[in-house]
Protein backbone atom coordinates (compact mmCIF):
# COMPACT_ATOMS: atom_id res chain seq x y z
CA UNK A 1 0.00 0.00 0.00
CA UNK A 2 1.26 3.56 -0.54
CA UNK A 3 1.91 5.68 1.66
CA UNK A 4 -0.55 8.00 0.78
CA UNK A 5 -3.03 5.43 1.08
CA UNK A 6 -2.04 4.33 4.14
CA UNK A 7 -2.38 8.23 5.10
CA UNK A 8 -5.95 8.28 3.86
CA UNK A 9 -6.77 5.19 5.66
CA UNK A 10 -5.75 6.61 8.99
CA UNK A 11 -7.86 10.00 8.02
CA UNK A 12 -10.82 7.70 7.79
CA UNK A 13 -10.34 5.75 10.75
CA UNK A 14 -9.86 9.22 12.56
CA UNK A 15 -13.31 10.91 10.72
CA UNK A 16 -15.08 7.59 11.94
CA UNK A 17 -13.65 7.74 15.61
CA UNK A 18 -14.26 11.35 15.91
CA UNK A 19 -18.55 10.31 14.99
CA UNK A 20 -18.39 7.73 16.53
CA UNK A 21 -17.39 9.69 19.80
CA UNK A 22 -19.77 12.69 19.15
CA UNK A 23 -22.70 10.48 19.10
CA UNK A 24 -21.77 8.68 22.20
CA UNK A 25 -21.15 5.03 20.61
CA UNK A 26 -18.28 4.00 23.43
CA UNK A 27 -17.96 0.55 22.09
CA UNK A 28 -17.70 1.02 18.20
CA UNK A 29 -15.34 4.18 19.16
CA UNK A 30 -12.90 1.37 21.20
CA UNK A 31 -12.80 -1.03 18.35
CA UNK A 32 -11.90 1.84 15.69
CA UNK A 33 -9.07 2.49 18.15
CA UNK A 34 -8.00 -0.82 18.25
CA UNK A 35 -8.15 -1.15 14.28
CA UNK A 36 -6.05 2.30 13.94
CA UNK A 37 -3.39 0.11 16.34
CA UNK A 38 -3.20 -2.68 14.03
CA UNK A 39 -3.15 -0.47 10.91
CA UNK A 40 -0.05 1.30 12.73
CA UNK A 41 1.75 -2.07 13.43
CA UNK A 42 0.88 -3.26 10.14
CA UNK A 43 2.97 -0.40 8.58
CA UNK A 44 5.89 -0.48 11.18
CA UNK A 45 6.08 -3.89 10.67
CA UNK A 46 6.29 -3.58 7.11
CA UNK A 47 8.46 -0.41 6.65
CA UNK A 48 10.59 -2.28 9.37
CA UNK A 49 11.02 -5.48 7.17
CA UNK A 50 11.66 -3.75 4.03
CA UNK A 51 14.63 -1.61 5.45
CA UNK A 52 16.13 -5.15 7.52
CA UNK A 53 16.45 -6.43 3.92
CA UNK A 54 17.89 -3.37 2.49
CA UNK A 55 20.03 -3.15 5.41
CA UNK A 56 20.87 -6.77 5.08
CA UNK A 57 22.07 -6.65 1.58
CA UNK A 58 24.28 -3.33 2.33
CA UNK A 59 26.39 -5.21 4.95
CA UNK A 60 26.60 -8.52 2.63
CA UNK A 61 28.36 -5.49 -0.17
CA UNK A 62 30.17 -4.36 2.91
CA UNK A 63 31.62 -7.53 3.26
CA UNK A 64 32.12 -7.93 6.56
CA UNK A 65 31.56 -10.95 7.85
CA UNK A 66 34.24 -13.29 6.62
CA UNK A 67 32.16 -16.89 6.95
CA UNK A 68 30.23 -16.43 3.86
CA UNK A 69 31.68 -17.12 0.48
CA UNK A 70 30.95 -14.04 -1.09
CA UNK A 71 31.82 -12.18 1.61
CA UNK A 72 35.20 -13.29 1.85
CA UNK A 73 35.65 -12.64 -1.85
CA UNK A 74 34.92 -8.86 -0.97
CA UNK A 75 36.95 -8.78 1.83
CA UNK A 76 39.82 -10.06 -0.40
CA UNK A 77 39.02 -7.43 -2.86
CA UNK A 78 40.14 -5.11 -0.01
CA UNK A 79 43.16 -7.05 1.22
CA UNK A 80 43.66 -6.81 -2.51
CA UNK A 81 43.58 -3.07 -2.67
CA UNK A 82 46.29 -3.13 0.42
CA UNK A 83 48.96 -5.45 -1.70
CA UNK A 84 47.87 -3.38 -4.68
CA UNK A 85 48.55 -0.11 -3.38
CA UNK A 86 51.76 -1.66 -1.60
CA UNK A 87 52.73 -2.62 -5.17
CA UNK A 88 52.96 0.99 -6.12
CA UNK A 89 54.97 1.71 -3.80
CA UNK A 90 57.43 -1.11 -4.59
CA UNK A 91 57.58 0.10 -8.21
CA UNK A 92 57.78 4.23 -7.27
CA UNK A 93 60.82 3.43 -4.95
CA UNK A 94 62.35 0.63 -7.59
CA UNK A 95 62.23 3.22 -9.99
CA UNK A 96 63.13 6.17 -8.68
CA UNK A 97 66.38 3.88 -7.04
CA UNK A 98 67.13 2.89 -10.79
CA UNK A 99 66.85 6.62 -11.83
CA UNK A 100 69.14 7.57 -8.90
CA UNK A 101 72.04 4.55 -9.79
CA UNK A 102 72.27 5.78 -13.38
CA UNK A 103 72.69 9.49 -12.59
CA UNK A 104 75.09 8.62 -9.63
CA UNK A 105 76.67 6.34 -12.39
CA UNK A 106 76.87 9.37 -15.06
CA UNK A 107 77.81 12.47 -13.29
CA UNK A 108 81.28 11.23 -12.78
CA UNK A 109 81.33 10.53 -16.36
CA UNK A 110 79.89 13.43 -17.56
CA UNK A 111 82.20 15.65 -15.11
CA UNK A 112 85.53 13.42 -15.99
CA UNK A 113 84.93 14.50 -19.64
CA UNK A 114 84.25 18.24 -19.35
CA UNK A 115 87.37 18.20 -17.39
CA UNK A 116 89.83 16.64 -19.81
CA UNK A 117 88.24 18.75 -22.46
CA UNK A 118 89.09 22.22 -20.30
CA UNK A 119 92.42 20.69 -20.33
CA UNK A 120 92.48 20.29 -24.04
CA UNK A 121 91.17 23.62 -24.41
CA UNK A 122 94.21 25.59 -22.81
CA UNK A 123 96.48 23.86 -25.01
CA UNK A 124 94.79 23.81 -27.69
CA UNK A 125 94.61 27.98 -27.27
CA UNK A 126 98.14 28.20 -27.23
CA UNK A 127 98.66 26.14 -30.39
CA UNK A 128 95.97 28.51 -32.13
CA UNK A 129 97.99 31.46 -30.75
CA UNK A 130 101.23 29.67 -31.81
CA UNK A 131 102.87 29.64 -28.50
CA UNK A 132 103.55 25.42 -29.16
CA UNK A 133 106.40 24.08 -30.00
CA UNK A 134 106.34 21.11 -32.41
CA UNK A 135 107.14 18.32 -29.69
CA UNK A 136 104.46 20.26 -27.29
CA UNK A 137 102.17 19.85 -30.72
CA UNK A 138 103.08 16.28 -31.37
CA UNK A 139 102.22 14.87 -27.69
CA UNK A 140 98.92 17.24 -27.38
CA UNK A 141 97.58 15.54 -30.55
CA UNK A 142 98.40 11.95 -29.45
CA UNK A 143 96.21 13.60 -26.04
CA UNK A 144 93.51 14.65 -28.88
CA UNK A 145 93.18 11.51 -30.45
CA UNK A 146 92.74 9.24 -27.19
CA UNK A 147 90.19 12.45 -25.92
CA UNK A 148 87.93 11.06 -28.68
CA UNK A 149 88.43 7.98 -28.42
CA UNK A 150 86.87 8.00 -24.94
CA UNK A 151 84.64 10.69 -25.45
CA UNK A 152 82.86 8.02 -28.16
CA UNK A 153 82.93 5.34 -25.79
CA UNK A 154 81.88 7.58 -22.82
CA UNK A 155 78.74 8.73 -24.63
CA UNK A 156 78.27 5.59 -25.35
CA UNK A 157 77.70 4.62 -21.57
CA UNK A 158 75.83 7.93 -20.99
CA UNK A 159 73.45 7.64 -23.95
CA UNK A 160 72.90 4.06 -22.50
CA UNK A 161 72.34 5.30 -18.70
CA UNK A 162 69.76 8.37 -19.87
CA UNK A 163 68.03 5.21 -21.84
CA UNK A 164 67.57 3.24 -19.18
CA UNK A 165 66.94 6.37 -16.83
CA UNK A 166 64.06 6.66 -19.73
CA UNK A 167 62.95 2.99 -19.31
CA UNK A 168 62.89 3.06 -15.26
CA UNK A 169 59.72 5.56 -15.86
CA UNK A 170 57.39 2.73 -16.92
CA UNK A 171 56.19 2.29 -14.03
CA UNK A 172 53.75 5.03 -15.09
CA UNK A 173 51.67 2.98 -16.52
CA UNK A 174 51.46 -0.01 -14.16
CA UNK A 175 51.10 2.20 -11.22
CA UNK A 176 48.45 4.20 -12.94
CA UNK A 177 46.30 1.00 -13.60
CA UNK A 178 46.57 0.04 -9.98
CA UNK A 179 45.67 3.19 -8.16
CA UNK A 180 42.32 3.59 -11.14
CA UNK A 181 41.25 0.20 -9.60
CA UNK A 182 41.79 0.97 -6.20
CA UNK A 183 39.75 4.43 -6.66
CA UNK A 184 36.90 2.39 -8.16
CA UNK A 185 36.96 0.41 -5.07
CA UNK A 186 36.59 3.23 -2.71
CA UNK A 187 33.96 4.75 -4.96
CA UNK A 188 31.70 1.57 -4.33
CA UNK A 189 32.77 1.24 -0.95
CA UNK A 190 31.41 4.98 -0.15
CA UNK A 191 28.39 4.66 -2.08
CA UNK A 192 27.37 1.14 -0.08
CA UNK A 193 28.69 3.65 3.03
CA UNK A 194 25.89 6.06 2.11
CA UNK A 195 23.52 3.69 1.62
CA UNK A 196 23.89 2.08 5.08
CA UNK A 197 23.75 5.91 7.10
CA UNK A 198 20.16 6.88 4.94
CA UNK A 199 18.85 3.66 6.12
CA UNK A 200 19.92 3.53 9.12
CA UNK A 201 18.18 7.05 9.18
CA UNK A 202 14.67 5.91 7.63
CA UNK A 203 14.83 3.04 10.57
CA UNK A 204 14.72 5.58 13.23
CA UNK A 205 12.00 8.01 11.25
CA UNK A 206 9.79 5.15 10.96
CA UNK A 207 10.38 4.02 14.72
CA UNK A 208 9.85 7.58 15.95
CA UNK A 209 13.54 7.66 17.59
CA UNK A 210 14.71 10.96 18.24
CA UNK A 211 18.85 10.97 18.57
CA UNK A 212 19.47 14.19 20.79
CA UNK A 213 22.69 15.57 19.38
CA UNK A 214 22.28 15.20 15.46
CA UNK A 215 24.12 18.08 14.34
CA UNK A 216 27.84 18.12 13.74
CA UNK A 217 29.79 19.20 16.11
CA UNK A 218 31.00 22.52 14.11
CA UNK A 219 33.30 23.64 16.57
CA UNK A 220 35.46 20.47 16.74
CA UNK A 221 34.95 20.19 13.05
CA UNK A 222 36.07 23.83 12.65
CA UNK A 223 39.42 23.30 14.75
CA UNK A 224 42.33 23.90 12.63
CA UNK A 225 44.17 19.87 12.80
CA UNK A 226 48.15 20.50 12.92
CA UNK A 227 48.81 16.92 12.83
CA UNK A 228 50.46 15.34 9.79
CA UNK A 229 48.64 15.66 6.39
CA UNK A 230 51.46 14.94 3.71
CA UNK A 231 51.45 16.46 0.37
CA UNK A 232 48.37 18.66 0.25
CA UNK A 233 45.84 18.54 -2.92
CA UNK A 234 45.23 21.61 -4.71
CA UNK A 235 46.51 24.24 -2.02
CA UNK A 236 45.39 27.26 -3.67
CA UNK A 237 41.87 26.13 -2.65
CA UNK A 238 42.80 26.59 0.93
CA UNK A 239 43.57 29.17 3.26
CA UNK A 240 45.37 27.37 5.80
CA UNK A 241 48.46 26.31 3.92
CA UNK A 242 51.36 27.89 2.18
CA UNK A 243 51.59 27.76 -1.32
CA UNK A 244 55.69 26.93 -1.98
CA UNK A 245 58.54 28.07 -0.63
CA UNK A 246 57.94 31.89 -0.66
CA UNK A 247 55.36 31.80 1.49
CA UNK A 248 56.93 29.56 3.76
CA UNK A 249 60.26 32.25 3.55
CA UNK A 250 57.60 35.07 3.97
CA UNK A 251 55.46 33.15 6.90
CA UNK A 252 59.07 33.06 8.57
CA UNK A 253 60.31 36.37 8.03
CA UNK A 254 56.77 37.32 9.53
CA UNK A 255 57.98 35.27 12.88
CA UNK A 256 61.22 37.18 12.89
CA UNK A 257 62.87 34.34 11.47
CA UNK B 1 81.11 26.91 6.68
CA UNK B 2 82.97 23.68 7.42
CA UNK B 3 82.10 21.35 4.59
CA UNK B 4 83.68 18.33 6.08
CA UNK B 5 80.79 19.05 9.14
CA UNK B 6 78.62 15.78 10.44
CA UNK B 7 74.97 15.75 8.58
CA UNK B 8 72.58 13.72 9.96
CA UNK B 9 69.88 12.87 7.60
CA UNK B 10 66.23 11.62 9.13
CA UNK B 11 63.37 10.42 6.45
CA UNK B 12 61.05 7.43 6.26
CA UNK B 13 61.78 7.53 2.51
CA UNK B 14 65.24 5.95 1.60
CA UNK B 15 64.86 7.33 -1.97
CA UNK B 16 64.21 11.39 -0.27
CA UNK B 17 67.41 10.74 2.17
CA UNK B 18 68.93 9.52 -1.07
CA UNK B 19 68.06 12.57 -2.90
CA UNK B 20 69.27 15.04 0.10
CA UNK B 21 72.55 12.87 0.20
CA UNK B 22 73.07 13.43 -3.47
CA UNK B 23 72.15 17.40 -3.03
CA UNK B 24 74.39 17.83 -0.12
CA UNK B 25 77.29 15.77 -1.73
CA UNK B 26 77.01 18.35 -5.13
CA UNK B 27 77.27 21.12 -2.53
CA UNK B 28 80.66 19.51 -1.46
CA UNK B 29 79.32 17.54 1.97
CA UNK B 30 79.84 14.12 2.12
CA UNK B 31 79.89 13.42 5.79
CA UNK B 32 76.63 12.22 6.03
CA UNK B 33 74.37 9.22 8.18
CA UNK B 34 71.28 8.20 7.66
CA UNK B 35 68.02 7.23 9.76
CA UNK B 36 64.88 6.70 9.14
CA UNK B 37 62.67 8.37 11.86
CA UNK B 38 63.37 10.20 15.22
CA UNK B 39 63.01 6.86 17.08
CA UNK B 40 66.10 5.91 15.87
CA UNK B 41 67.51 9.31 14.69
CA UNK B 42 67.30 10.21 18.48
CA UNK B 43 70.34 7.60 20.13
CA UNK B 44 72.58 8.64 16.87
CA UNK B 45 72.52 12.48 17.53
CA UNK B 46 72.76 11.60 21.41
CA UNK B 47 75.89 9.05 21.16
CA UNK B 48 77.78 11.20 18.59
CA UNK B 49 78.52 14.59 17.64
CA UNK B 50 76.28 15.41 14.65
CA UNK B 51 76.79 19.41 13.68
CA UNK B 52 73.77 19.79 11.48
CA UNK B 53 70.10 17.76 11.19
CA UNK B 54 68.40 17.46 8.17
CA UNK B 55 64.17 16.20 9.17
CA UNK B 56 61.21 15.34 7.32
CA UNK B 57 58.12 15.66 9.81
CA UNK B 58 55.75 12.75 9.16
CA UNK B 59 57.36 9.54 10.17
CA UNK B 60 55.94 6.56 12.09
CA UNK B 61 57.77 6.21 15.22
CA UNK B 62 58.86 9.37 16.59
CA UNK B 63 57.87 12.35 14.12
CA UNK B 64 60.03 14.88 13.06
CA UNK B 65 58.42 17.65 15.08
CA UNK B 66 58.52 15.83 18.27
CA UNK B 67 62.49 14.71 17.34
CA UNK B 68 63.23 18.87 17.08
CA UNK B 69 61.57 19.25 20.49
CA UNK B 70 63.44 16.51 22.23
CA UNK B 71 66.72 17.73 20.57
CA UNK B 72 65.89 21.18 22.03
CA UNK B 73 65.32 20.40 25.04
CA UNK B 74 68.25 17.79 25.59
CA UNK B 75 71.45 19.77 27.23
CA UNK B 76 73.85 18.11 24.56
CA UNK B 77 72.15 18.76 21.37
CA UNK B 78 70.09 22.28 22.18
CA UNK B 79 71.84 24.03 20.22
CA UNK B 80 72.38 21.89 17.11
CA UNK B 81 71.05 23.14 13.68
CA UNK B 82 68.18 21.98 12.77
CA UNK B 83 66.73 22.14 9.01
CA UNK B 84 63.35 20.65 8.47
CA UNK B 85 63.05 19.25 4.65
CA UNK B 86 58.95 18.41 4.87
CA UNK B 87 55.76 18.13 2.76
CA UNK B 88 54.01 19.36 5.80
CA UNK B 89 52.49 23.00 4.43
CA UNK B 90 49.81 24.14 6.91
CA UNK B 91 50.72 27.51 8.30
CA UNK B 92 49.67 26.28 11.68
CA UNK B 93 52.81 23.30 11.30
CA UNK B 94 55.11 25.71 10.14
CA UNK B 95 54.53 28.52 13.07
CA UNK B 96 54.68 25.00 15.95
CA UNK B 97 58.17 24.12 14.35
CA UNK B 98 59.12 27.91 14.05
CA UNK B 99 58.23 27.84 18.32
CA UNK B 100 60.05 24.84 18.79
CA UNK B 101 62.89 26.39 17.35
CA UNK B 102 63.78 25.39 14.29
CA UNK B 103 66.20 26.83 12.08
CA UNK B 104 64.47 26.85 8.68
CA UNK B 105 61.66 24.96 6.88
CA UNK B 106 62.26 24.08 3.22
CA UNK B 107 58.86 22.33 1.91
CA UNK B 108 58.56 19.22 -0.49
CA UNK B 109 58.83 19.55 -3.80
CA UNK B 110 61.90 21.64 -3.25
CA UNK B 111 64.45 22.44 -5.75
CA UNK B 112 68.67 22.10 -4.96
CA UNK B 113 68.57 26.19 -4.80
CA UNK B 114 66.47 26.26 -2.29
CA UNK B 115 68.14 23.54 0.61
CA UNK B 116 71.55 24.98 -0.51
CA UNK B 117 70.09 28.99 0.25
CA UNK B 118 68.19 27.89 3.75
CA UNK B 119 71.89 25.41 4.25
CA UNK B 120 73.92 28.84 3.23
CA UNK B 121 71.28 30.96 5.49
CA UNK B 122 71.35 28.79 8.74
CA UNK B 123 75.40 29.04 8.81
CA UNK B 124 75.61 32.34 8.39
CA UNK B 125 73.46 32.83 11.78
CA UNK B 126 75.73 30.20 13.43
CA UNK B 127 78.74 31.04 12.27
CA UNK B 128 78.05 34.96 12.68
Amino acid sequence: MTEQGQQEQLVEYAKTLLEQLESGEANEAMQTIAQLHQKRDQVLFHEVGRLTRSLHESIKNFAIDTTNSQMREEMSRMQDASQRLNYVIEKTESAANKTMDMVESTMPISAQLANEAKALKLEWDRLIRREMRPEEFRELSKKVGVFLTTATEESATINANLSGIMLAQDFQDLTGQVIKRVIELVQEVEVELVNLVAMAGSIDEITGVKHDDLTPNTEKANAPDIGPEGPIMEPEKRNDVVSGQDDVDALLSSLGF
Amino acid sequence: MNKNMKILIVDDFSTMRRIIKNLLRDLGFTNTQEADDGTSALPLLKSSDFDFLITDWNMPGMTGIDLLKEVRADAKLQSLPVLMVTAEAKREQIIEAAQAGVNGYVVKPFTAQALQEKIEKIFERVDA
